[in-house]
């Protein structure tokens, strides 16, 4: 249930975002998903991808800052009130959300949302209770 | 011959006799050695001998070890101004070896040796190891540049000289020197603390435990370090620390060393005389007084340096080494004279910079200090490479870790400090070295 992401620090600068990609890129590593988080400073890009280990490995060995994190997805349809249906069913359960964001899935009619929980073993416990799926890492890669 | 002695001799190689010799005869050879070199040196090197006259002295008026004050003092800058080979007391043909430094502020510093002189360097770093307890059958690994930088070849040779297997992995990559310490079984490790301390780090993001390698001493120079660096280092892995001391233009590494017991650091006085001057006025100061390293080399023949004034704060301790060395100790180099940063009218040093980042993160970032001036004011910033260790994927943490940073420094320094989150690997290292400060203030 548990997916795995990649967060890089990046100094907020022209050029400071291309270079990692490009590596990632240029390594057949598809990005299926990113999203970056960014203060006057400096941001932090996230990024779910095919295949995370070699993802990581990659970046660290290019002197990069990295950090694996487990996020968990979630899939609505995406159709007004979607995303409003599952975050109000989030709050009956009385977990925090550290951060989300959300992509669609255009050609199956849906959005996917990604979720950070502080932690994400029980979150996935009340999810599952309160109805709400969650896709494997498997499932959302697959397309 | 005390039971003290004879107990440390008998761990030590045959080379660290002259260590144990007593007093009075170090002091005779000294005498001996100082009138030689100044003769020599008076005799070949054309700007030592121009200083002689101004002062109205020559060599027969060092009679005692005291007269070493007469003497005019070598200064860094006299190096850059006789480039490249101005200060050389020997012909070409019997200089065997040069080394230069990376000279990144303009012309490099030149040094040279004959084969005498990398024969006595070879013997105090033998002499600088066996008192940190290695030994043959040790297996050290040096990660200092090999190359024109004197660190990597002087613990080299000197490893070597001591009968031990010597891994010249040289600087930079990491994750090498971490296989080849695992898959060696390397005992001892000769790089720069700072190095060390990213090891460690590595380290541990590859998983490797570095406390179960049968590394057991380092043996770390090359920059000023801390009380707090040698905590850092010995928690993070086995290994007893030791601090050894030197500069190319004196010989290189193994000017001095520790010895076991870790009361400052013992200088090869039967080959470099050491002096405590007051940084202002150059007036000597009594063993016990903190002021700037003047040293003189007292066997040295390619580029003998005479009253040689090193910028680095220290003390000559007073007493005996329980060791039962006779050879006298001054205290760790945590700062140099030019270290020293005027911001606003406050004194800064790196090292308090380096101890407020420790003591927040637990780690040792590499970090830059970067001087500019805005509208006549001076601003002082320091960045902060973001480390795997303290990289949070929430801007909200890292937020907290910029203002607790922000918060550590401004209390340490007394003056308000900008503090910026740079990118691994973004600040630029020299020679294992990093390059602490940037001043671009004009003035």
């Amino acid at each position: 249930m548990k997916i795995h992401q990649i967060s890089l620090f990046a100094e907020n600068k022209p050029g400071h975002i291309a270079a990692p990609i490009r590596l990632l890129e240029t390594e057949g590593i598809d990005i299926r998903a990113l999203y970056l988080a960014d203060t006057e400073q400096y941001g932090i890009v996230r990024m779910i991808v095919s295949d995370w280990q070699k993802a990581a490995t990659l970046l660290g060995e290019h002197g990069y800052t990295v950090k694996v994190t487990e996020v968990l997805a979630v899939e609505v349809l995406d159709h007004p009130g979607g995303l409003a249906d599952v975050l109000g069913e989030l709050d009956q359960t009385g977990i925090n959300i550290e951060y989300m964001y959300a992509f669609p899935d255009v050609r199956a009619g849906k959005a996917i949302l990604i979720f950070r929980f502080a932690d994400p073993d029980v979150a996935i416990e009340r999810l599952q209770t309160a109805g709400i799926s969650l896709l494997t890492s498997d499932e959302l890669l697959k397309n | 011959m005390s039971s003290i002695l004879q107990s440390s001799m008998t761990e030590c190689h045959p080379a660290s006799v002259p260590d144990f010799t007593p007093v009075q005869q170090l002091r005779d050879l000294q005498l001996r050695r100082l009138r030689s070199v100044v003769a020599r040196t008076w005799q070949h090197v054309e700007l030592f001998r121009s200083r002689m006259d101004e002062l109205g002295i020559t060599p027969d008026d060092i009679r005692s070890l005291e007269d070493i004050a007469k003497l005019p003092f070598t200064k860094k800058t006299d190096l850059r101004d006789t480039y490249p080979f101005g200060l050389f007391a020997s012909p070409m043909k019997d200089i065997v070896r040069l080394h230069a430094s990376s000279g990144t502020t303009g012309k490099p510093i030149v040094v040279s040796y004959t084969q005498e002189d990398l024969n006595v360097w070879t013997s105090v770093l033998v002499r600088a190891l066996a008192g940190c307890g290695l030994h043959r059958g040790d297996i050290i690994q040096v990660a200092y540049g090999y190359g024109l930088f004197t660190g990597g070849l002087g613990a080299h040779y000197g490893a070597e000289a001591l009968g031990a297997t010597v891994v010249p992995s040289s600087g930079g990559h990491a994750d090498r020197q971490i296989m080849l310490m695992r898959d060696f079984g390397v005992t001892a490790m000769c790089c720069t603390p700072t190095y060390f301390l990213h090891l460690i780090d590595r380290a541990a993001e590859l998983g490797i435990d570095m406390k179960k390698l049968p590394l057991r001493a380092g043996v770390f120079g090359a920059e000023p370090w801390t009380e707090s660096i040698r905590q850092h280092i010995e928690s993070g892995s086995n290994i007893e620390a030791f601090d050894i001391y030197g500069l190319s233009e004196i010989i290189g590494p193994g000017v001095g060393c520790e010895c076991q017991r870790h009361t400052g650091l013992h200088i090869f006085e039967d080959h470099f005389y050491p002096e405590i001057i007051d940084p202002d006025t150059g007036a000597p100061l009594p063993d016990g007084c903190e002021g700037e390293l003047v040293l003189t080399t007292l066997s040295k023949q390619a580029m003998p340096m005479i009253r040689y004034r090193t910028r680095d704060i220290t003390t000559i301790l007073p007493g005996q080494c329980e060791c039962g060395r006779t050879l006298r100790r001054i205290g760790r180099i945590g700062r140099r004279s030019d270290d020293m940063l005027i911001i606003r009218g406050v004194n800064v040093f790196p090292s308090q910079i380096e101890t407020a980042l420790l003591q927040t993160e637990g780690t040792l970032p590499h970090y830059q200090i970067l001087l500019t001036r805005v509208q006549g004011l001076d601003q002082l910033e320091v960045q902060v490479e973001v480390t795997p260790e303290m990289f949070n994927d929430k801007i909200g943490a890292l937020q907290e870790l910029h203002q607790k940073l922000q918060g550590s420094l401004d209390r340490v320094l007394g003056i308000r400090v900008r503090v910026s989150l740079v990118e691994a690997n973004s600040i630029e290292r020299s020679e294992g070295k990093a390059k602490r400060v940037i001043d671009r203030r004009t003035s």
